[in-house]
């Protein structure tokens, strides 16, 4: 694990972690655009990926970096099959606003 | 070589009967329906016929089992087989059974020629028949429990048969509720014997009470009260005969198999069956002796003072009947069942004599309308005359023989014997008086309606009354000695005779002078003074209303029993029970339901971001709640560091 400089403490790979998950979270609530939303999603998923390799690394354990193709994965599929709901949505409704897609209100 | 006698066949033929007329019958022509119709019980009696014939060469041994090879009911300790037993009872009981049954069939052929519904009531006919037939084989009490709901089905559907007259399917009613409620004793009966002895298999409740002898009295005495109770539903008995005048709604010879000749006399056939249970409950016996000798002379007096044929009939049938009850309380069993056997064919030709009657009056009931019928229908007036002296009691006729058998073990049966005897006796005249009344006023004096004009019945009714006729004379000659010694293998012994002649003699001619007595106060009453009968209930309006309104005993029910449960269903059941409580708390329930959808349903606002919001608000409490332990360590150390405490993940 050379690759992560020994003069940077662990502590900052975390907060960076912390950061990027805060801004997922900020952008995933306040976006309109859908397609924002989206990658306020996947911004979120980076950050835990982050904190995932890094307590590998503490914790000299490897299931941390397991996890962490678990999630690539599972981005990618998200990807995959949400870019295609966004764009039979924007077919249908012809805007990627949020608050315009509200179909399943009572 | 065992002989199979296929009595299984028995029961299984008026079945067959019942499912082809009941499912084809619309669809067939009258007169295969007929056909079908006679052929089943025809078959089933000439099965009986040879199993009398093989068991009487002792070809086949008495009591003759068939058990189906798979047992119909085995859970823990309880084992109940589809199995049917033949013994000189239960063979007694078949030839009446499928003999009667066999001729009613053949006289219904006439009856109904001309009614509606022709291939229903054959099979309907032939369905009882079967329940009947399965009732008198059965081998354990659940078996004879089947077939005795069964008959009360089938005797609910036949009267009923008119159910597009409001009073017949009313009178159809009453009959299943009132016989509910007997079966209800019947039930806990049967229950009572599996719990004290472990099986219902009559055999083996017999063996059960050999090896116990000195067990008497106790819970013996509940299941043979509770037994009495179900015989009583079922055979008209005190309190529970109310259902039986009203079932005469049915056809006539309906009213001449079912409630007559055979399904009504299915209690006095149980008691008989369980006789080893009331052998050892003395105080049941003396309840079935008490209540027997109460119906027969209750009865006989409602009798007296109605006016339409077959209830008067329908009276002497329940006064019959506790004849048989008196003489099953007095241990005399072999009597009572001679007596069932000769009421059969006396009752059974009475019944469809007065069918007779009815048929050539164009349907007129009621005996003040009819009178001179002597000469205009010969056949019927005697036949009718036949039955009416034979169940007078006068010899050589078959029912001096039973009833002579019957006073006499009541005479001879100890403390408070010779009381019973003397209401039987009672009884006996009054049977006489209320017969030679019904006589004189359908078939002398002069027609008194002019609306009638009467004929003689078709052929297929009046060969039936002729043969019934001839075993209404014969039938009882075979006498109570021999008739008991085939009986004793399943009854016991009638008690002996010849110990004290001149007392049986003395007895005897007592019970003709009374029966004599009968016919002379008739004859005075109803022939030679005939406005007397008017004058006497002018003088006694209390008694002659009491009379004919028959005690007021459906009104008393009515008033004490039917309204009062009316009243419970309707208001505090329905009311009070249903509407208010049961219905509040599925108001309340719904409308709580109601309220929180009401509430919650502000949530589903339909913007992703506030699902969004509420998403990640939920995220951060969950991520608080589990972690608030690890934040308090971090704000007591004060420190830069980000301490982690990890430990619950395990490593």
């Amino acid at each position: 694990m050379s690759f992560l400089h020994q003069d940077v403490p662990l502590t900052w790979y975390l907060l960076v972690s912390a950061v990027l998950f805060s801004l997922g979270v900020v952008g995933f609530l306040i976006k309109r655009n859908i397609i924002t939303v989206f990658m306020s999603i996947e911004l979120m998923l980076n950050a835990v990926n982050l904190s995932f390799v890094t307590f590998a690394y503490q914790w000299h354990e490897v299931k941390g970096q397991i996890f962490v193709f678990f999630v690539m994965m599972v981005a990618a599929a998200e990807a995959a099959v949400g870019l295609a709901i966004i764009i039979a949505v924007f077919r249908v409704r012809a805007t990627l606003a949020v608050d315009r897609i509200n179909l399943m209100k009572l | 070589m065992i002989l199979s006698l296929h009595i299984w066949l028995i029961p299984l033929l008026p079945l067959a009967g019942f499912l082809l007329n009941g499912i084809l019958g619309a669809r067939l022509p009258r007169w295969l329906v007929s056909t079908i119709g006679l052929l089943a019980p025809f078959l089933s009696f000439v099965l009986v016929l040879n199993a009398y014939a093989l068991t009487s060469y002792s070809a086949v041994a008495l009591p003759y089992v068939e058990t189906f090879p798979h047992p119909w009911i085995a859970i823990g300790g309880l084992r109940a087989d589809f199995s049917f037993f033949l013994d000189p009872l239960s063979l007694v009981m078949l030839l009446v059974v499928t003999g009667v049954g066999f001729l009613i069939h053949i006289y219904s052929v006439g009856y109904m020629a001309h009614e509606e519904g022709y291939a229903r009531y054959f099979s309907f006919l032939n369905l009882f028949l079967f329940f009947m037939t399965v009732l008198v084989l059965a081998g354990n009490v659940l078996l004879l429990f089947v077939g005795w709901e069964g008959v009360g089905l089938a005797s609910y559907l036949l009267i009923g048969f008119y159910f597009k007259r409001a009073s017949a399917a009313a009178a159809g009613k009453k009959a299943f509720i009132v016989n509910r409620i007997g079966d209800f004793g019947f039930l806990i009966g049967i229950f009572l014997i599996l719990a004290n002895f472990g099986t219902l298999n009559f055999t083996q409740i017999a063996q059960v009470l050999t090896l116990k002898a000195a067990w008497h009295g106790g819970v013996l005495t509940a299941i043979c009260l509770c037994l009495l109770v179900g015989a009583a539903g079922k055979s008209a008995q005190l309190p529970l005969y109310v259902w039986l005048p009203d079932a005469m709604e049915g056809p006539t010879p309906v009213s001449a198999l079912i409630h007559a000749a055979t399904m009504v006399t299915a209690g006095v056939y149980m008691i008989a069956r369980t006789h080893f249970l009331f052998d050892r409950a003395p105080i049941a016996l003396a309840t079935v002796a008490i209540v027997g000798a109460a119906t027969a002379i209750f009865a006989a007096t409602i009798a007296l003072a109605q006016t339409d044929i077959k209830r008067v009939l329908a009276y002497s049938t329940i006064s019959q009947l506790g004849y048989m009850f008196l003489a099953c309380g007095v241990a005399a069993y072999s009597a009572a069942i001679f007596h069932l056997v000769t009421h059969a064919f006396f009752k059974a030709l009475l019944f469809l004599a007065a069918g007779s009657v009815i048929h050539a009056m164009g349907g007129e009931q009621d005996m003040r309308k009819m009178g001179g019928l002597r000469k205009k229908i010969p056949v019927t007036f005697w036949t009718m005359t036949i039955a009416v002296f034979t169940i007078a009691g006068f010899p050589p006729l078959a029912a001096f023989f039973s009833k002579d058998a019957i006073l006499y073990a009541a005479f001879v049966s100890g403390t408070g014997g010779v009381f019973l005897w003397l209401v039987g006796l009672l009884t006996a005249m009054l049977t006489s008086l209320y017969m030679f009344r019904l006589w004189y006023m359908t078939f002398f004096g002069e027609l008194r309606t002019a609306d009638a004009h009467p004929h003689e019945s078709p052929r297929s009714m009046c060969v039936p009354l002729v043969i019934l006729a001839l075993l209404s004379i014969c039938g009882g000659w075979i006498g109570i000695e021999s008739f008991s010694a085939f009986l004793a293998p399943s009854v016991g012994l009638h008690p002996a005779v010849s110990s004290t002649p001149h007392l049986e003699l003395i007895l005897t001619i007592v019970a003709v002078l009374v029966a004599l007595e009968g016919l002379l106060i008739a004859d005075k009453y109803y022939r030679r003074k005939t406005e007397r009968p008017a004058q006497l209930a002018a003088a006694m309006p209390a008694g002659y209303k009491l009379l004919a309104n028959k005690y007021y005993v459906d009104e008393i029910y009515d008033a004490v029993l039917v309204k009062p449960l009316f009243a419970t269903s309707r208001y505090v059941l329905g009311w009070i029970v249903d509407t208010a409580i049961l219905g509040g708390i599925a108001w309340l329930l719904a409308g709580i339901a109601n309220l929180s959808g009401a509430i919650l349903q502000r949530w589903q606002s339909g913007n992703l971001r506030s699902y969004a919001a509420w998403l990640t608000a939920a995220a951060a409490v969950v991520l608080l709640f589990v972690f608030h332990a690890s934040i308090g360590t971090y704000l007591g150390a004060r420190g830069i560091d980000v301490q982690l405490n990890l430990h619950w993940m395990g490593h």
